[in-house]
């Protein structure tokens, strides 16, 4: 029998993230996939890659929770879920105690939590209902600029003329990006110019607090967006060790609090609602 | 904990629901004879228009907003507020607008679909608006008075006080008096004030018997929703200055009244009260009310229903009244003032948090624009939480987005309970 563990399931719309703590909310393992088309089925995948990397099996799962736009569908390994608002200011309560704004670029959406003193969510903002200031934004220019994704946090490091990019609509930046194609600037100053806009876009929506710490895939595939964020707060933002995992990770630290404290499963019984494989 | 879980049961039916059916129908009825007979000339009005002035000419009484409603709530509306758009009236403009229009258009209307019979909105001979609410009314008068020939008259109303003081009052009753001579002559009836005053009086009993419906939801657990009072407001809406409106009233009273004395609860197991502010979103009231279900949340008081109670109205000074009645409409308000009503009801209907509905066609009706959310958190501690959206144009709507705020907002109050 192996020691308990509680899993967390960000099914994500771009990808679908797995996190595996043991009951003092150490990361043990994780798993990293675009989500797909089958939700259900990329969930299941993670799920074991995350647990081989925690050295566990299923029967070792003492309680999981489900988070992200697919949370519905994983029923098969946990009917409890929790929205990604929720996950995120969760995990930030334990990681990053005290009053905190979080901020979260993901694939289809960004969120601005912030949290008081006493880790409780006091207010959270979501992205109104354009692409602006998210990952889908970089995605559709970077096909639009020809350039694989994995390349544009190198060339936004690389210009020396950062591109201005006014709309905050998506179609209206394509155009915008276009004509400065059409006009000869350079690639790199261009893709500095929608970096700077995603993070533009996103610290409008709200007032951060003095301790700001980034999460989401986008700040994880592309770090100059943290230092960009630094340039324009003026002040460090924290990095975590997993910007990608945060509301996984919350998922399972919910995990962890409804289950109570460590026990050992016995693999016949599983211990937590809904089904196992 | 709350776990979102499918409902196991549905939302408290209220028994009442079948008699409203009955009064609704007998309405679109009436008015559908008189235009297609001619026995009774027909009015359109905005819905806080001087609705007790055309009902004591004895005109049989049309609401466009009540058809936009409709079409929205059918679902219609979306693909019919393109029409509109390609005669040059914008997407970001009234969304009844243009699916009223885009309905005309095209020659459709649900009223066909629920009351067979009935091929058509009711042809107007006079179309009479008040602008208490906005402008877009008047535009939406002004194209029918164009494509069907017919004269819009109206109210040009004063908008944003603090308080409704003697100036506008005079000038709005002064307006709806200037109205009477044109609505005699379309009518061809000469107002009798004895009529006009029982109309009054019809429509003061209306608001009173359903601002109490409304009060009952101040119950610990509720007897009604929001959604609820979104389908049981058409008679108050429509047949306001009636005593089908006013019977209809004491009916659904009674019943809530002993759902109060049961603790019959519209939500089993309420655990968090909310306050809807704005305009409903009319495609998706059975999904939001259903979502509400799940997560054991009752919307229990809302800035819209409450909005078709007029305490103004005295039959004593019925001109006057009148006038009054269409100021003091929370939309007709400045911000300060919504602020201090918004207050008021946190407190008298035990509120956990605010929902505001930014509706991207109905900036009137959008409370959220101007700080209003972030000043009422700051004084009361309540929450609130922005949900981005439409009353009638679906194509503004992230129904996933939706969801996810409004679970988010739920657990957050949940949590910090």
């Amino acid at each position: 029998m192996s020691k308990s563990v509680y899993v967390g399931l960000d099914i994500g719309s771009s990808r679908t993230k797995v996190a595996v703590l043991d009951a003092d909310r150490r990361l043990l393992g994780y798993a990293i996939k675009k989500s797909g088309t089958d939700f259900s089925a990329t969930a299941s995948i993670c799920l074991d890659a995350a647990l081989e990397m925690a050295k566990a099996n299923r029967a070792a799962i003492a309680n999981a929770v489900s988070t992200g736009y697919g949370r519905a569908n994983v029923g098969f390994i946990t009917t409890h879920s929790k929205t990604e608002i929720g996950c995120l200011a969760n995990w930030c309560r334990y990681e990053i105690p005290g009053i905190i704004t979080l901020i979260d670029i993901g694939g289809q959406d960004n969120k601005i939590v912030k949290l008081d003193k006493d880790g409780r969510r006091d207010s959270f903002k979501m992205n109104r209902k354009c692409a602006a200031g998210t990952g889908a934004f970089l995605e559709e220019m970077s096909t639009r600029l020809d350039l694989p994704l994995e390349d544009m946090d190198g060339l936004a490091r690389a210009s020396k003329e950062m591109v201005k990019l006014g709309s905050y609509c998506t179609v209206f930046s394509a155009t915008e990006v276009l004509e400065n194609i059409r006009n000869g600037r350079k690639v790199s100053d261009i893709v500095k110019g929608l970096f700077y806009s995603v993070i533009k876009r996103v610290l409008e929506m709200d007032l951060p607090t003095e301790k700001v710490v980034m999460t989401g895939g986008v700040v994880a595939h592309n770090a100059y967006i943290f230092d960009m964020a630094e340039e324009m707060l003026g002040r460090p933002v924290i990095r975590p060790e997993f910007p990608q995992l945060a509301g996984a990770m919350g998922a399972a630290v919910y995990a962890i609090n409804e289950k109570g404290a460590s026990d050992t499963p016995d693999p016949s019984q599983p211990n937590f609602e809904g089904e196992l494989l | 904990m709350i776990e979102p879980t499918r409902p196991k049961t549905a939302r408290k039916k209220i028994q009442a629901g079948e008699l409203m059916n009955k009064v609704m129908s007998d309405h679109f009825y009436q008015v559908n004879e008189a235009a297609t007979t001619g026995k009774q000339k027909v009015a359109w009005c905005t819905s806080v228009g001087p609705a007790e002035l055309l009902r004591a000419l004895g005109f049989a009484v049309h609401f466009p907003e009540n058809h936009g409603a409709l079409l929205g709530a059918t679902r219609m509306a979306t693909d019919l507020i393109p029409e509109a758009n390609a005669i040059g009236y914008s997407p970001d403009i009234c969304s009844y607008l243009t699916a009223d229009i885009g309905a005309y258009l095209k020659g459709v209307t649900p009223l066909a679909k629920a009351y067979p019979g009935i091929q058509s909105v009711p042809k107007p001979d006079v179309l009479v608006y008040s602008t208490n609410q906005c402008r877009d009314v008047q535009d939406w008068f002004g194209w029918y008075s164009r494509e069907l020939k017919v004269p819009s008259i109206g109210i040009k109303s004063p908008r944003n006080f603090n308080e409704v003081g003697a100036a506008p009052i005079e000038d709005v009753s002064r307006q709806i008096q200037a109205l009477v001579p044109q609505l005699e002559a379309i009518s061809g009836t000469k107002l009798d004030m004895d009529r006009l005053r029982e109309t009054v009086a019809l429509s003061r009993e209306c608001t009173e018997l359903w601002k109490q419906v409304l009060e009952t939801a101040k119950a610990i657990p509720a007897p009604m929703t929001f959604f609820d009072g979104t389908i049981h407001m058409g008679p108050a809406v429509v047949l306001r200055g009636t005593r089908a409106a006013v019977d209809y009233y004491k009916v659904l009273l009674a019943e809530l009244q002993q759902n109060v004395r049961d603790k019959a609860g519209a939500v089993e197991g309420e655990k968090v009260r909310l306050y809807w502010d704005g305009m409903p979103v009319w495609g998706r009231l059975r999904q939001h009310s259903e979502h509400f279900l799940e997560l054991k949340a009752n919307v229990v008081a809302s800035t819209y229903c409450s909005s078709w109670i007029f305490q103004a109205f005295d039959e004593k000074n019925p001109f006057r009244s009148m006038a009054q009645a269409y100021l003091e409409l929370f939309i007709v308000r400045s911000d300060d003032y919504k602020e201090s009503y918004l207050k008021q009801m946190i407190d008298d209907f035990r509120i956990d948090g605010i929902i505001y509905h930014d509706a991207k066609t109905c900036p009137n009706n959008s409370n959220s624009r101007y700080g209003l959310p972030k000043r009422l958190e700051s004084a009361t501690g309540v929450p609130s939480l922005v949900l981005s959206g439409d009353l009638n144009d679906l194509r503004c709507i992230s129904d996933e987005q939706t969801k996810t705020n409004i679970e988010a907002f739920i657990e957050q109050i949940v949590e910090g309970k």
